[in-house]
């Protein structure tokens, strides 16, 4: 069974907000459109967003990190928000486990944003349905895409590559092994949803870099004395070398 | 939790109708089963009328709860999973049963269906019987649909369903009395009794649940939540300036005195005040009967709202601070 999800690394995640806006921009225009805003240029503008880029300073000065955290839908395994929904417009998908709401179905009763520990759903102030991040399944299985670009919108925006999207029920997929190796890990854990979207941690990389890797200490010109030298006159074997 | 006004006058409401249908319909069967003296007059239909405009009263209340009201008939699909869906069959189950009795009444075509010994069971008596057990789904889906969401630890409780239970039926026996007087008929000290005993039993209850959800500490922490492991995490910024749904829908801007003085105002209008009024009432002060249903009724409200505020989602912890 396929289960199509994210790993967000948090390693090298910047905050740039670049999935963010190309969030925003693709699915205010696609099929999970629109995504109104209120009050977009004034001071205190609010809308619809499936992703946003918290910001948290762990750690006392000076001794803190900034630990930019993309939010988005999980798109738990077992998703508490879908068996809640009276009417079923909120449903898992079987065939690669994205969580989807059917707007057309949607009353708007708000229960299924209740039953979701991680606050991943919100209504859309114009069109009164519950909205929440697609994976961008209007891109994934576009034809009409060049292959590379069959993937969610906020993994191509990333300057930083700190998105990686895949399958995670394939051991061999990127996403996979960048949760294996990397240490990946789900959020709140204590509930037992099983969110298919990972994270990784951050994590100190350090090389050990010695002398000997800088400067050769066996130089065999520096421990050596110069080599036998022909006399200048003389032909050499090589018709060139004169050392 | 934000309080959502529409579903407190849904559920205070219909928690209200349902207690006095099952006031009058088990009033019938005590007077029946000759557990009671029968009193001249009957005005069950009455109170079944008055029981279904509270149920539509309700109804009505949440539609506005609704995004897409039109589409509300769609909410009975998933009866297997959601206690919402088995709400949104219950309630109108509730509301057919008890109008067709008081339809039958009214209209004076009843007719005994079959005999238990010496108890005729009529039409009526049948679809009330029907009207009770939708009303016990009802009360049970109710609460079902907060007791269900383990993630609000508060709600999430038997407790919450007794409360529902015992706070629908001791407000609709309040209103019986209420009733009884009125129209001068009916087994007043019946209602009276029971409005007393039920009404201590739900403060009980609540205040049973008051000092559950004093104690109770969520294990969602921002540790968990972001999968840092530092005791020391500060939120800088939540990715929005200008709030956003999350912090609009699950969070609530009443200080802490409000919050105090709801808590204290529902414990004494709702329970304590009533109760001392109940016990004190005869069959002739219509006044403070009214007063005692109106107070109840005030006081579930509020409750209804605190059982909202009190509720601490776990989303909120991502949302600590704007910038």
């Amino acid at each position: 069974m396929t289960q199509l999800a994210l790993v967000i690394d948090l390693n090298t995640c910047v905050g740039c907000h670049a999935c963010v806006t190309s969030c925003k921009e693709w699915n205010t225009s696609g099929e999970a459109g629109p995504m109104v805003d209120r009050n977009p240029y004034g001071a205190e503008p609010t809308g619809t967003f499936f992703n946003r880029v918290q910001t948290f300073e762990v750690g006392e000065y000076p001794h803190t990190q900034t630990v930019h955290f993309p939010k988005s839908c999980l798109h738990c395994e077992d998703p508490p928000c879908v068996p809640v929904c009276p009417t079923g417009a909120s449903y898992k998908r079987p065939e690669d486990g994205i969580v989807l709401v059917d707007y057309d179905k949607c009353i708007g009763c708000e229960y299924c944003a209740w039953a979701c520990p991680y606050g991943a759903r919100e209504i859309d102030e114009q069109q009164k349905v519950m909205k929440k991040c697609t994976l961008c399944v209007d891109r994934l299985y576009d034809e009409t895409l060049p292959e590379r670009d069959r993937k969610p919108v906020c993994v191509l925006s990333c300057p930083t590559s700190a998105r990686i999207y895949g399958d995670i029920h394939d051991p061999e997929s990127e996403a996979s092994i960048a949760i294996n190796e990397a240490g990946g890990y789900q959020l709140m854990p204590e509930w037992g949803t099983q969110p298919a979207n990972h994270y990784l941690p951050r994590r100190k990389v350090k090389i050990a870099i010695h002398e000997e890797d800088l400067q050769r200490v066996d130089n065999p010109l520096r421990k050596e004395d110069r080599g036998p030298r022909a006399p200048s006159t003389r032909t050499t074997l090589d018709d060139s070398t004169s050392w | 939790m934000k309080p959502a006004f529409s579903v407190i006058f849904l559920t205070t409401l219909i928690g209200a109708g349902q207690g006095l249908f099952l006031a009058y319909y088990s009033a019938e069967w005590l007077v029946a089963l000759n557990m009671l003296a029968a009193t001249p007059g009957n005005y069950s239909a009455h109170a079944a009328l008055l029981s279904f405009i509270l149920m539509t009263a309700g109804l009505v209340a949440s539609f506005y709860h609704l995004g897409h009201p039109e589409r509300a008939w769609r909410a009975a699909a998933m009866w297997r999973t959601s206690w919402l869906s088995r709400e949104v069959i219950a309630l109108p189950s509730a509301m057919a049963a008890v109008l067709v009795f008081a339809l039958i009444r009214f209209g004076g075509f009843d007719y005994e269906v079959f005999s238990l010994g010496k108890v005729s069971v009529s039409l009526s008596t049948l679809a009330g019987f029907i009207g009770v057990l939708a009303i016990v789904a009802l009360f049970t889906c109710t609460a079902m649909i907060y007791a269900s969401l383990k993630f609000l630890r508060q709600w999430h409780s038997p407790l919450t369903v007794l409360n529902f239970f015992l706070m629908g039926c001791a407000s609709g026996f309040t209103l019986a009395t209420l009733m009884a007087v009125a129209t001068a008929a009916g087994p007043f000290g019946y209602f009276c009794g029971m409005a007393i005993a039920l009404t201590l039993a739900a403060s009980l209850s609540r205040l049973a649940s008051l000092s559950r959800n004093r104690r109770l500490r969520s294990p969602t922490t921002l540790q968990s939540a972001i999968g840092v492991h530092h005791p020391t995490i500060r939120q800088i910024a939540q990715g929005a300036m200008g709030g956003s749904f999350n912090t609009r829908a699950f969070m609530h801007s009443y200080g802490p005195t409000v919050v105090r003085m709801a808590r204290r105002g529902f414990l004494l209008s709702a329970f304590l005040l009533p109760l001392l009024l109940l016990i004190i009432v005869d069959e002739g002060s219509l006044a403070l009967c009214f007063v005692a249903v109106l107070l109840q009724f005030l006081g579930l409200l509020v409750e209804r709202w605190y059982f909202f505020i009190e509720a601490e989602h776990p989303q909120n912890v991502y949302y600590q601070m704007i910038s």
